[in-house]
């Protein structure tokens, strides 16, 4: 029975899982009704639905920074802005550079691939930085963080543009005959498919070992610099989408607030997920799992009809919490007093 | 090599940069030479701006404004634009601040330096303003402020404040509500009523929900089930009626303290398979007045939206040609501001409409 538990708490993935059932369970003493799902309108509806719903841009985020941060032990901090810009340029595209339309004036097909392919070639910028010419990633990144959103800003003219066609709300919303919100499938998919790329291929371990030490990889032959590229410029396509789905929910490209600190709650989310920010090893399964944290931690808060005003004390409160609980050095205290408390029993067995 | 290619870029990095802040500004900025070639010129040219300022007869305005952030500040700064002109005998001195206050004190003490006859400042935020204030009395030139107030231990450091009362904004919406209701013999029924507020602090929050909160004491038939901030966003104001929907089932009308967060409460209201507007279950109303509000209340999605009003030009260049005849001026002056709902011709008011 003990051994049991000690295998379930010793798996990589306990914590994250703990806490996340940790938040979702205040919800059963405040309020019970928050885990009814009902069909509405031909639409899932309910809390739960909301936060797997909500959490969808941010489980995107999370996915591409987890590998940047395995890869080359830094963050992506730019991911927010280029949300901003990807959006900007796929309403831009569709509204031909009208402000607010009615009509598609390209393909909505065309706005989709510019947006994506603004997110990587951004993402393909901060790798060459970070890669190639070995800038820190935070300073790298640091320049689209400043700059992405007033290049958005200068693609939109500092206006939020609004594509009112019905078909753009559908990445946003659902897929017409389909119960299940439509960002919480594109986000299946993309765990999905990075996942299988990972198991499937050598990729996932090139890019643990590069993070682990790059220098060693490299002599083993590992183009470190190209797995280190590559992540930033999958980060890159993770941000283009996500600023999609984001763009699509309010069909408008609002420079100043699409993903507006949405980078903090990436890396939050990596780090919640268990996984080291000095690099080398890591689950994307982790990172999912704390993205759906931050969002559950939200929802319930807002459930829970907390004030406006003492949502962030919350808020700081839990991310403590769940940070220390799986902190090293918590681990080490833990360790500590088990082994204490086995000496005590053996060495009252002894007597 | 290495270190040549990467200085190669970082100077490529900052003309590239340097370049993008030109041209943002270019378009922007009617009196773009003098202010550019004023912080270059040094001290020996100094006197050329302030000289060319006095050739034309012209008042030289200088208005630092907080930057591009909305359609109402896109319209405040139309206002100045198209109120500042050489036709009307002035000259103005534009400065776009990119949303930093420290590009409004370089801003101001640049005005300083080039000798304008009016400072025009829209802060960024309210403190920390004193010791520019300071320089530009000591230089003699009176300072009006646009929109946002600023917090200085005496008040003298500026001549006049030119805004919006949010206050009123909030009572003008209380009244309308009221005759609403009565008009739709629902004056005497239990009325529950949600707001979602903007950011928590913001100057429009704060008095939108004060002056809201002084109509609901005057009806004890109206009860607010719960205040909960959108953070003025569109995508934030849906996200909080989803969870106002599922918690109260008899919601029976919206306040949103500015009008993208209503557009947000309107589609998870739809989302949730009910209806709003005039004709809906229902009442939304909103602030601020932009012009997909009006597509908005035209759709019949919205019923009100409350104004505030950005063209402050008019009523600042009253201030000053007061101030040029020797008149005093009254330190706080508020813009005239209206409602608009569906029982309007909105079209028609879309059509002229400057925001």
């Amino acid at each position: 029975m003990n051994k049991t538990l000690k295998s379930i708490t010793s798996k990589r993935l306990f914590l994250p899982v703990f806490c996340l059932a940790l938040v979702l369970l205040i919800n059963l003493f405040t309020r019970p009704d928050f885990f009814s799902i009902e069909i509405r309108d031909g639409i899932l509806y309910g809390f739960l639905i909301d936060i797997i719903n909500r959490a969808s841009e941010l489980v995107i985020l999370a996915v591409g920074m987890t590998l940047v941060v395995s890869a080359s032990a830094g963050t992506d901090i730019s991911v927010g802005a280029i949300m901003a810009v990807s959006a900007a340029v796929c309403c831009n595209v569709l509204t031909g550079g009208e402000r607010a339309a009615t009509a598609y004036s390209n393909p909505l097909i065309l706005g989709f691939l510019a947006a994506v392919l603004v997110g990587t070639v951004i993402g393909c910028f901060n790798g060459v930085l970070v890669a190639k010419l070995n800038i820190q990633p935070m300073v790298a990144t640091l320049i689209m963080f400043t700059a992405g959103r007033g290049i958005a800003q200068l693609i939109t003219d500092g206006q939020i543009t609004y594509v009112r066609v019905e078909s753009y709300k559908t990445l946003g919303s659902s897929f017409p005959g389909f119960p299940v919100p439509a960002p919480f499938i594109v986000s299946l998919v993309v765990v999905l498919l990075t996942a299988v790329l990972l198991k499937k291929t050598a990729l996932g371990m090139y890019i643990q070992s590069v993070g682990i030490n790059k220098k060693a990889s490299s002599l083993t032959g590992i183009k470190a610099v190209l797995i280190i590229f590559l992540t930033y410029a999958y980060c890159g396509f993770c941000s283009g989408l996500s600023g999609l789905i984001a763009s699509s929910r309010i069909y408008s490209a609002d420079a100043n607030n699409i993903g507006l600190n949405m980078e903090l709650d990436a890396i939050l989310a990596v780090a919640i997920g268990g996984n080291s920010l000095g690099g080398g090893r890591f689950s994307i399964a982790g990172s999912v799992i704390g993205a759906y944290t931050i969002q559950a931690l939200t929802t319930t808060l807002y459930a829970m009809h907390v004030s406006s005003d003492q949502i962030p004390v919350y808020k700081a409160v839990v991310v403590v919490v769940i940070v220390t609980l799986q902190s090293p050095g918590f681990a080490r205290w833990r360790k500590a007093l088990a082994q204490k408390k086995a000496g005590r029993v053996t060495g009252k067995e002894a007597a | 090599m290495k270190r040549k290619v990467l200085s190669a870029i970082l100077i490529a990095a900052m003309t590239l940069s340097l370049a993008a802040c030109g041209s943002k500004e270019a378009p922007a900025d009617t009196a773009a030479p003098a202010e550019d070639a004023a912080p270059a010129a040094g001290d020996e040219e100094e006197p050329a701006p302030a000289g060319d300022a006095g050739s034309g007869d012209l008042i030289t305005v200088g208005y630092a404004q907080v930057g591009a952030e909305s359609d109402w500040r896109t319209a405040n700064t139309e206002s100045f634009k198209s109120t500042f002109t050489e036709e009307n005998g002035y000259k103005l001195i534009f400065d776009d601040a990119q949303q930093k206050q420290e590009n409004q004190i370089k801003a101001i003490r640049s005005f300083i330096q080039q000798e304008v006859d009016y400072i025009v400042v829209a802060p960024v935020v309210e403190t920390g303003w004193e010791t520019v204030l300071e320089e530009a009395k000591e230089a003699g030139i009176p300072v009006i402020l646009s929109d946002r107030m600023m917090d200085v231990s005496d008040d003298s450091l500026f001549e006049a404040w030119v805004g919006g009362n949010f206050v009123k904004e909030g009572e003008t919406c209380g009244d309308w509500l009221a005759e609403y209701l009565e008009a739709a013999g629902r004056g005497e029924e239990e009325i529950n009523m949600v707001t979602i507020q903007g950011t928590i602090g913001a100057s429009a929050q704060v008095g939108r929900t004060e002056g809201m909160a002084n109509k609901l004491a005057e009806h004890s038939n109206w009860k607010m089930l719960e205040m909960q901030s959108g953070e003025f966003t569109q995508a934030k104001g849906q996200e909080v009626m989803e969870s106002f929907l599922k918690s109260y089932d008899d919601i029976d009308v919206v306040i949103c303290e500015n009008d993208n967060e209503a557009f947000g409460a309107i589609d998870a209201i739809k989302a949730a398979g009910k209806t709003c507007g005039p004709d809906g279950d229902i009442i939304v109303v909103s602030f601020d007045s932009v012009k997909a509000a009006f597509e908005s209340m035209i759709a019949g999605d919205l019923n009100a939206t409350f104004e505030c009003n950005p063209l402050h030009g008019p009523r600042v260049a009253e201030i000053i040609q007061k101030l040029e005849a020797g008149e005093t001026v009254d330190k706080i002056q508020y813009v005239d501001e209206a409602y608009f709902d569906t029982s309007m011709d909105l079209e028609a008011i879309l059509a002229e409409r400057a925001y």
